[in-house]
């Protein structure tokens, strides 16, 4: 008797103390956001404008790092064909947006409608590519899906360089400046001065690429605490499963595409506007490959991983470049050493390696384990077994064996 | 017609080498369910490092040498990283050779530049005829070299004790592991096996008609992914019919290239990935791949 109410006991006492810092944690985690957010609108205030700039590309990455996290860590499809979704999405923008007219001895055609068209078009152009695709997608299992969706980068590219009226061809073309109803996110008009400081192109992009980055990564942490999101989930995790609790397997393979190069299509609009241009080249393998970095550094199935993932991979190779001279072993480029791109490559080829191989969990699973540790100073044996089970993709694994092992 | 010939013996030729890269992807995913994609610089790794050490030790031991250092890198890779993810999840290994493969390649692009190297083939750019047809005498040599290392594997698969190994792992891991099979010796005999295929492959692949080693090499090798995933990832037989396919389609799509202007120019360059999407939509595990069949 006295032994089963010992452990009930303490049992109590454990979740008393779990109720205290839970309400602790539920004040400090708003208040946290909070204050980062308070920072992110600050920040044209104070920030030199390279700073903003890359800001801008990273939260264009963050955007489609979050639609291919969708695919690839919650449902479970292993897409290399991100690169093409996002030239889909940014060659809209530019040819609904561009003006017609000539570059050198090419035409170039374009439809002149507002920016806030051509962006709609972008992402949804992108979202009917992935459509389209989708059957196939569907159909595919697992690793046929990747290599096949390989091969739509390299079609993408020759199509790109072909179809020189739209899209320059292999020199590209210039991408519209962004405006929305007559505000143009440009050096001037209207000229703008907010507490002293000249709001031009960088100051006033930042913001555009802050709301809709938190829009997309609201929209993806609802979706994924949704019935669709847990029927992905399931999806990833078994599809003989899910089918049996009534997911309509094909239907959501297609739906999840969907969105995803939608996703893919609007991070390829924000990436068109902060380079100010497309070229074919800029939307090679690499590209994808990237992009599946950034998710996998993140944490698979981890929207605020993805996030910070995409911050890391994006944001690297421009920060290099402008310290090239303060670290050691870059140097600028034509000097012998290793140049920005080449050193940021390493560091994430290296980093997708060792994530896989000692955190499948990524910087998201990192995350949770200190909140945990934090939480329950005395178990840090168990906390790590604990951590361990709950990650998504080692949690994936048994799952899977089953299914596996029934296989013939 | 001697169009069509020389199209069709060239594409045999490519071919025969594409299908040595796949097999050796093929075997890979056999043994050890990993989808590398380490492949393309494998590949990348052979050819450079025969074209570079050819300068200082000559032709032939730079081939074997670049054969085994090739072959020393796939293992390596097999030790450090797969073999330690066994039981993972096909797409976590699938990224962690991107992963190496990022690494890998960025390496051998820093060195080799803009540059092209020149790998000093003894039988050179000559070409050979017969009739009107002709073929360069690396291709010719190639399909040789090629054919007789296909018949070689498919003898070792069938008949040796790593093949009968290799393919009772395949078949089912966990019982072979009891029957006394090591899976971590098939598994990294199948990667030494596959780096060296990739290495002969990429020697006759950057002769002629191509000028020499370029980073453009790599796309070149990824090419084979198509041809695997065509005859189906866990099939032999498959990789060799796929890669034959692909190396004809890619002939002939260049060859008739004035014919299909309206696909654009360079369209031999993407009609293997053509080919694999039409396949794949028809049969989704590629022609003589298993169909999976879940039973609950």
């Amino acid at each position: 008797m006295s032994e089963a109410t010992a452990p009930a006991a303490r049992g109590a006492t454990h979740t008393a103390r779990h109720a205290a810092t839970a309400r602790h944690r539920s004040l400090l985690r708003p208040l946290l956001l909070a204050a980062v957010l308070v920072v992110l609108l600050l920040a044209p205030l104070y920030v030199e404008e390279f700073w903003l700039r890359t800001g801008f590309a990273v939260f264009g990455a963050i955007v489609g790092a979050i639609g291919l996290n969708l695919l690839v860590g919650t449902t479970g499809q292993l897409s290399l064909a991100h690169a093409f979704f996002l030239a889909v999405g940014a060659i809209s923008y530019v040819y609904v947006s561009g003006e017609s007219g000539g570059l050198g001895t090419t035409t170039l055609g374009g439809l002149g409608w507002p920016p806030l068209v051509g962006m709609v078009v972008g992402v949804l152009l992108a979202g009917l590519a992935g459509l389209v695709f989708s059957p196939i997608a569907a159909r595919l299992r697992g690793i046929y899906l990747g290599v096949a969706s390989l091969g739509l980068v390299f079609i993408g590219q020759h199509v790109l360089n072909t179809w020189t009226s739209v899209t320059g061809g292999f020199n590209g073309r210039s991408a519209p400046d962004f405006s929305l109803f007559g505000f143009t996110f440009a050096n001037d008009n209207p000229l703008l001065f907010i507490a002293g400081v000249p709001f031009r192109e960088a100051e006033r992009l930042w913001y555009l690429g802050l709301v809709l980055a938190l829009a997309a990564y609201l929209f993806a942490r609802n979706l994924l605490r949704s019935r669709p999101g847990r029927a992905l989930q399931t999806l990833r995790d078994s599809e003989v499963a899910a089918s049996v609790m009534g997911v309509d397997v094909q239907r959501y393979k297609g739906r999840v595409f969907l969105v995803s190069s939608m996703y893919a299509g609007l991070s390829g609009v924000l990436y068109a506007l902060s380079i100010g241009s497309v070229a074919p080249e800029s939307f090679g393998l690499e590209v994808s490959i990237q992009y599946l970095a950034m998710i996998v550094l993140g944490g698979l199935g981890s929207v605020g991983g993805a996030a910070f993932g995409a911050l890391f991979v994006s944001a690297l190779p421009l920060v290099f470049q402008r310290y090239a001279d303060a670290l050691p072993l870059v140097s600028s480029p034509g000097q012998g050493g290793l140049n920005a791109g080449e050193v940021a490559r390493y560091l994430y080829g290296a980093a997708v390696v060792l994530v896989i191989m000692f955190e499948p969990a990524g910087l998201a699973g990192l995350a949770g384990r200190f909140r945990r540790r934090g939480r329950d100073p005395g178990g840090g044996r168990a906390t790590r077994s604990s951590s361990a089970s709950t990650d998504p993709s080692t949690s994936s694994v048994p799952s899977d064996r089953p299914a596996q092992g029934s296989t013939t | 017609m001697t169009q069509f010939l020389s199209l069709l013996l060239n594409g045999l030729s490519l071919g025969a080498l594409y299908a040595l890269i796949a097999l050796g992807f093929v075997i890979i995913f056999k043994a050890s369910e990993v989808v590398s994609f380490t492949h393309g610089s494998l590949l990348l790794l052979g050819a450079y490092s025969i074209a570079r050490l050819s300068d200082r030790i000559g032709f032939l031991p730079a081939v074997l040498a670049g054969v085994a250092l090739t072959a020393a890198a796939a293992f390596v890779i097999e030790r450090v990283v797969i073999n330690r993810l066994r039981g993972a999840p096909v797409i976590s290994l699938a990224i962690v050779t991107i992963g190496i493969d990022i690494i890998l390649l960025t390496e051998l692009i820093r060195r080799i530049g803009s540059d092209i190297l020149n790998v000093p083939h003894p039988w050179g750019g000559k070409s050979f005829r017969i009739g009107d047809v002709g073929i360069s005498q690396n291709r010719l040599i190639a399909t040789a070299v090629a054919g007789v290392l296909i018949v070689a594997f498919f003898l070792a698969f069938k008949y040796s004790s790593w093949g009968v190994a290799m393919r009772a792992s395949a078949e089912d891991g966990e019982t072979a592991a009891l029957m006394g099979i090591r899976l971590g010796r098939v598994s990294a005999l199948a990667w030494i096996v596959a780096g060296a295929l990739a290495a002969v492959a990429a020697l006759f692949l950057v002769g002629a008609p191509t000028p020499g080693v370029s980073a453009a090499a790599y796309t070149v090798a990824l090419r084979a992914f198509p041809a695997a995933i065509l005859g189906g990832l866990d099939s032999t037989g498959g990789a060799l019919v796929g890669g034959l396919l692909i190396g004809l389609a890619e002939s002939f799509a260049a060859g008739y290239q004035d014919q299909l202007l309206f696909l654009g120019r360079g369209f031999g360059d993407v009609v293997p990935y053509v080919v694999m999407i039409a396949v794949l939509l028809v049969r989704p595990s590629g022609l003589f791949g298993t169909k999976e069949l879940t039973r609950v």
